[in-house]
């Protein structure tokens, strides 16, 4: 006899947030957030930097690593110290479309942090020495980095999904680093580093209108309007056949596919998310289910909606044992195949709506996960209300918008892939099941 | 003596707790905290990688997966499923002294997520053709994570092999190839009895919950599963070294050599104060820009890309009793700099035993670290598997609110002591020799 697994209570609703928004006079746009739990506060500048200037990407590395090496007669250690001892952290990070300026600290010391943060935006040292350290350790970073199957793979899909585009570039060439120098960081940092256009988010236990107060106030002195140059627009990635890139003796291939997908604001966009989880974006998923739970071919496979300011795309990636290369390849065509072909089931976007509402409130309910959404929101024009809206468009989105966005999505034919592995050994079995290139 | 302004700063958390043992012996922790609708629920198991027979090596790891197969009342996939559609996520992980079962879910589907746990509590569905699934899972997860990765498992997997004698500190937790293989049914049904009995765990909900009504529903679904005798734990301890050792470990794919030194240090539950002086120890060595192995080895003599001091085998200093460990490690691009980097290492342990530390060191290092201790409990989620954690290996999940103030507590002079334990003589070196190096 089974005892039955206990049903659902009623839900509970979440609190409201207060939250206070301005945009300054510089043009930073500044959005804080009441929320307490913890005696913190999260911080989140956000920069647009992104360029098509070849000499960019090893520029702004070097700039993101440098920048809090000093700032308005304070060292390097001087700056860590003050950071510090408020109880808090500063870090600084890039990709192609933004640099990141992230922090956290004691509720009470936030004006503080903000006037550390002031003086790097404002009177960042670059000191030579400074930056030569960090060109150094970042070229041994980069090796490190490129010396891993799941960077190798990327770099390599990056390049045949956005070509010549900026965005094929996630790391810079140990080349351009190497050539780098600490006065081209400090006109880099003159020309980019600038508040209009950026979004600064604040989130944690305080009064969101008097952080704006503190915000202004420690900001003053940051003005003016970055340099922007032309952006190529993104065209439509190709298809064709799976690249094979020879990584000899290792004993996983590390298969990457991506393809097109929509933004956050796109009408379509609910029904891609929850065709994405009935896939392979949560454990629960199609192509989990198949290659690990019924093959044991990978510890686990995972696709995903990745979200860039010009553009969004679907990404596939998973790690299989070499000698199942090719089975796992045709199992995942099978499964591309058939949600892209036949209409998914009711329980299926049942399931997956429930797990997408529950997560997206999950990831939302610390003052760093809800920060961090919110930052990357306000990178393409989005707030609090999208969170906040987001359960109902899931819940209004049915089987029939899911199995056309599955359909328009995941066809394996618009798809282009690579995969990283032992050539001598996996080819032949790839090369059994279509097209494939060296 | 810590200055009384130092004391006045730092924030502590209050939570209110409440404690239970059932009549089969399950101890329970219960952490209301209604200011969002969501739960988190914790199963520890007292029982972890040092606990696995010789020849068995990996196999409390390969149980966590088993016990997601299925259980009394759930076929295999169920367990994900009720989880995933109720809006929830889970996992599990297996540590040195203890395995972990948790979800975090919207509150709504808390009976539901006690009755999962309860159900693999009574019994897990141990079968030939789930155990063969699972061994290619964790087959591919070590892939994935060692095999098939630059620094693999560098170096919590080789450095218990210099710095420990006996099987249970210095085997392999994620188990050889061939002892995972030859493990089976009857090992894994063995496992569970033993172990795996409610007298054994700790089981901690927190979050939206109504007290009484929640102790009602763990009595309704634990409360029947058969008390069973309580393994008795074999005290694992190990001595300082009494003489320096060094190993090296070859890595086919590591670009850039790195080392890991490592040092015995007390029972960290019998010796807490100790314990809590060599955490801030590791703090004041590797936190920040400002910190002593970051100015020595990074900033002034460009001897390594990175450098990290930590407590406890995995990185969390209270995740471990009787033996704990003390470890140092590094990246760098000169294979012929080991010496130089052992001895600024010894110079600067020295350097703060003889002549202590700066005025404000202490405060600043131990000010943040209060804060990061205070940043991890505002998930759900975390909190309660640190209450579950500390109920379980410290006896005292209260123990959670006052470690700032016992951090507050700690002197000057006892992180000298600590620094001074640290002796050349008593570390075991681990060196990783790059066989990718170009």
């Amino acid at each position: 006899m089974t005892t039955p697994v206990p049903e659902l209570t009623k839900p509970r609703k979440a609190r409201k947030l207060s939250l206070a928004e301005r945009t300054l006079d510089s043009g930073l746009r500044v959005v804080a957030v009441r929320k307490p739990g913890v005696p913190l506060a999260e911080v989140r500048l956000r920069v647009p930097t992104l360029s098509a200037r070849p000499t960019h990407p090893a520029r702004i590395s070097l700039l993101s690593d440098a920048m809090l090496t000093g700032a308005a007669g304070l060292d390097r250690s001087g700056l860590a110290a003050s950071v510090q001892a408020l109880g808090g952290d500063l870090s600084v990070s890039v990709d192609a479309d933004r640099l990141l300026v992230g922090g956290n600290v004691l509720a009470t010391n936030l004006p503080a942090l903000l006037q550390l943060i002031a003086s790097v935006l404002i009177e960042p040292t670059y000191a030579a020495r400074e930056v030569a350290t960090e060109r150094d350790r970042l070229l041994e970073r980069l090796t490190i980095a490129r010396s891993r199957p799941g960077v190798i793979a990327s770099e390599a899909l990056g390049l045949r999904i956005w070509g010549r585009h900026p965005y094929a570039v996630d790391l810079p060439q140990p080349e351009a680093v190497a050539a780098t120098t600490a006065a081209q960081v400090r006109r880099l940092h003159d020309e980019l580093i600038r508040p209009d256009g950026a979004t600064l988010v604040i989130v944690g236990d305080l009064s969101p209108n008097r952080a704006l107060g503190q915000v202004e106030k420690a900001l003053a002195g940051w003005t003016g309007a970055p340099l922007t140059g032309r952006v190529p627009a993104l065209s439509a990635s190709p298809a064709g056949p799976l690249l094979i890139v020879d990584r000899p003796g290792s004993v996983q291939s590390s298969l990457r596919l991506g393809g097109e997908a929509v933004p956050r604001s796109d009408p379509r966009y609910p029904a891609l998310q929850l065709a994405n989880l009935i896939f392979g974006g949560y454990f629960s998923s199609r192509w989990t289910e198949n290659i690990r739970e019924d093959k044991g071919y990978t510890y686990g496979p995972h696709s995903r909606i990745d979200h860039h300011v010009l553009g969004s795309t679907l990404m596939f990636d998973v790690e299989v044992a070499t000698e199942v290369t090719a089975p796992a390849v045709l199992e995942t065509r099978y499964e591309l195949g058939r949600i892209a072909s036949l209409p998914v089931t009711e329980s299926e976007v049942a399931a997956v709506r429930q797990y997408a509402i529950g997560t997206l409130a999950l990831g939302t309910a610390t003052q760093a996960g809800l920060a961090s959404n919110l930052s990357a929101l306000a990178g393409v024009g989005l707030g609090l209300d999208w969170i906040l809206e987001h359960p109902a468009r899931l819940t209004a989105t049915g089987v029939d918008d899911v199995s056309a966005a599955a359909a328009e999505f995941f066809a394996p034919a618009r798809l282009t892939g690579v995969v990283v592995g032992d050539a001598e050994r996996i080819a032949e079995p790839l090369a059994a099941l279509g097209d494939v290139e060296r | 003596m810590p200055s009384s302004a130092t004391l006045a700063k730092l924030p502590a958390p209050s939570f209110e707790l409440v404690q239970h043992t059932l009549d089969n012996g399950l101890r329970v922790v219960l952490a209301p905290d209604r200011s969002a609708p969501v739960v988190g629920i914790a199963v520890l198991y007292d029982v972890g990688m040092r606990s696995e027979p010789e020849g068995r090596t990996g196999f409390a790891h390969l149980f966590e997966h088993l016990m997601f197969q299925g259980s009394a009342n759930l076929e295999k996939l169920e367990h994900f499923r009720y989880v995933q559609s109720s809006g929830g996520m889970f996992n599990g992980s297996t540590h040195l002294d203890y395995t972990n079962y948790f979800e975090a879910l919207p509150s709504n589907a808390l009976e539901r997520g006690l009755f999962l746990e309860a159900d693999r509590m009574l019994s897990p569905r141990i079968t030939e053709e789930n155990l063969a699934n699972q061994l290619d899972v964790v087959k591919n997860e070590i892939r994935v994570n060692v095999l098939n990765r630059p620094y693999g498992g560098f170096p919590w997997i080789y450095l218990p092999a210099v710095l420990f004698d006996s099987f249970a500190n210095s085997h392999n937790g994620y188990g050889g190839f061939e002892d995972l293989e030859s493990a089976s049914v009857g090992d894994a049904k063995d496992f569970f009895n033993r172990y795996y009995a409610p007298a054994n765990a700790v089981l901690a909900v927190a979050g939206d919950l109504a007290v009484d009504e929640t102790l009602e529903l763990i009595e309704h679904h634990f409360g029947p599963i058969t008390k069973r005798r309580k393994p008795r734990r074999p005290n694992f301890g190990e001595p300082p070294l009494d003489g320096e050792r060094r190993e090296r470990h070859d890595d086919a794919q590591a670009p850039m050599p790195a080392v890991a030194i490592g040092y015995r240090v007390g029972d960290p539950v019998r010796g807490l104060s100790g314990h809590l002086a060599m955490l801030l120890l590791a703090e004041v060595l590797s936190d920040g820009d400002a910190s002593r192995l970051q100015q020595r080895l990074v900033q002034r003599d460009h001897l390594v890309t990175d450098v990290s001091a930590y407590l406890g085998e995995f990185g969390d200093p209270f995740d471990e009793r009787d033996p704990s460990a003390f470890t140092i490690t590094a990246h760098y691009p000169d294979a012929r700099s080991l010496d130089a980097i052992l001895a600024a290492v010894d110079e600067e342990l020295d350097r703060i035993a003889t002549d202590g530390l700066e005025p404000g060191e202490l405060d600043r290092v131990r000010t943040r670290l209060v804060s990061v201790l205070m940043r991890e409990l505002d998930s759900v989620l975390n909190r309660t598997l640190e209450f579950a954690k500390f109920e379980l290996i410290y006896g005292r999940a209260d123990l959670v609110a006052e470690l700032p103030g016992r951090l507050a507590a700690v002197s000057e002079g006892a992180i000298r002591k600590a620094a001074a334990t640290l002796r050349p003589d008593r570390r075991a070196v681990l060196e990783l020799v790059a066989g990718g190096a170009q």
